[in-house]
């Protein structure tokens, strides 16, 4: 759910990174943190056990600049991804505006991808929302290693609805602006479309 | 869309504030806060300057969440307030209107019996303003009065964003 605010002049909004435990979730927003200019962003949080997998979530606040003389802020969460984290992927996907759905492309985390995309199926249909109906966009990580499902593969496993996928390499950053520029932009549209 | 858009105007905006300031003043408060459920800042009064209130909101609705989640789990609808005390300040924060968070921080200078009794007040004519914003809003959204201000943006609005 987005937050227009015409007092402050702010349009805010929520992308979620979905995926398996260690497909780089947080890696993404570690390295959008890195990567962003010290004025477009906040603190960058993570709720995180003390052997750094992600407990409950990270959070990044950005500011991307103005639309119309309203300043756009994306709030960037990830989720848990350890399957027994359930209950607090279905909290972080409370209000959420867009989802980024990362992808482990190493041929043994196939299952679990399936599984976990299945899940985020499941959760947002909890919560009313329909994933063919939100901004969602999918990113094939982990594209240096060496153990790879083809691209063409995971299309046809995971892209059934033929949204926007991107290749890239979390660790490196290749790809990650990519992904969050595709996101954000679908949002945005969604946005107009809405009205 | 699951949930409809939050909207926020100018005037509820100074009437929220007021009720805040006034709370502020009465509960012997620090600082004090108004996020939504998704974890947005909608208002911030007091010392504010020294917190990074972004994070504060963020972790805030996180926390609430999570005690929503464990009232379910208990047969609760929710928690409706949550009170965390630190070695100097405290943390009373409660939700208003079943829809936004009120968090309030206060020291030894004031006490938690006297923030519970203010805040209590201070719900009441915050839920009539929320109640009142999302009624503006509904009326807006069916006489089609656009003043939304991304109805007429262009892909170019959207590209420049990101060059």
């Amino acid at each position: 759910m987005s937050f227009i605010n015409y007092a402050s002049r702010e349009i805010n909004c929520k992308i979620v990174y979905y995926g398996p435990g260690l497909c780089g979730k947080t890696t993404n927003l570690q390295h959008i943190y890195q990567k962003t200019a010290p004025e477009s962003k906040g603190k960058m949080i993570s709720l995180a056990t003390e052997t750094e997998r992600t407990l409950f979530f990270d959070f990044l606040p950005l500011a991307l600049g103005e639309i119309r003389g309203f300043k756009t802020r994306f709030h960037l969460y990830t989720v848990p991804g350890q399957v027994f984290y359930d209950a607090s992927r279905k909290l972080i996907l409370k209000g959420v505006d867009g989802v980024v759905f990362v992808v482990d492309s190493q041929e043994e985390r196939m299952d679990a991808n399936i599984e976990s995309l299945d899940n985020l199926r499941n959760n947002l249909e909890e919560q009313g929302y329909d994933l063919d109906k939100l901004p969602f966009v999918i990113q094939y990580n982990k594209r240096d290693l060496s153990n790879l499902v083809s691209v063409e593969e995971l299309r046809r496993e995971i892209n059934l609805t033929k949204v926007p996928d991107f290749e890239a390499c979390a660790s490196s950053g290749e790809g990650v602006f990519e992904t969050l520029k595709a996101v954000a932009k679908l949002i945005l549209i969604d946005l107009k479309k809405g009205r | 869309m699951a949930n409809p858009l939050m909207v926020m105007y100018d005037e509820e905006f100074k009437q929220i504030n007021a009720v805040m300031e006034k709370l502020l003043r009465e509960a012997n408060s620090k600082v004090i806060f108004l996020v939504d459920k998704n974890g947005q800042l909608i208002s911030g009064v007091g010392e504010t300057e020294r917190f990074d209130t972004t994070s504060l909101a963020s972790l805030t609705a996180g926390n609430i969440a999570a005690t929503g989640g464990l009232a379910k789990l208990i047969g609760e609808k929710e928690f409706s307030i949550l009170f965390h005390e630190g070695e100097k300040d405290n943390l009373h924060i409660s939700i208003v209107a079943g829809r936004v968070i009120l968090v309030v921080l206060f020291d030894a200078r004031s006490s938690l019996g006297l923030v519970r009794l203010r805040v209590k007040k201070a719900s009441e004519e915050l839920a009539t303003i929320f109640d009142g914003l999302m009624h503006k809003a509904e009326e807006k959204e069916k006489s089609g009065e656009s003043d939304f201000p991304f109805a007429e943006i262009t892909d170019d609005d959207i590209d420049n964003l990101f060059s």
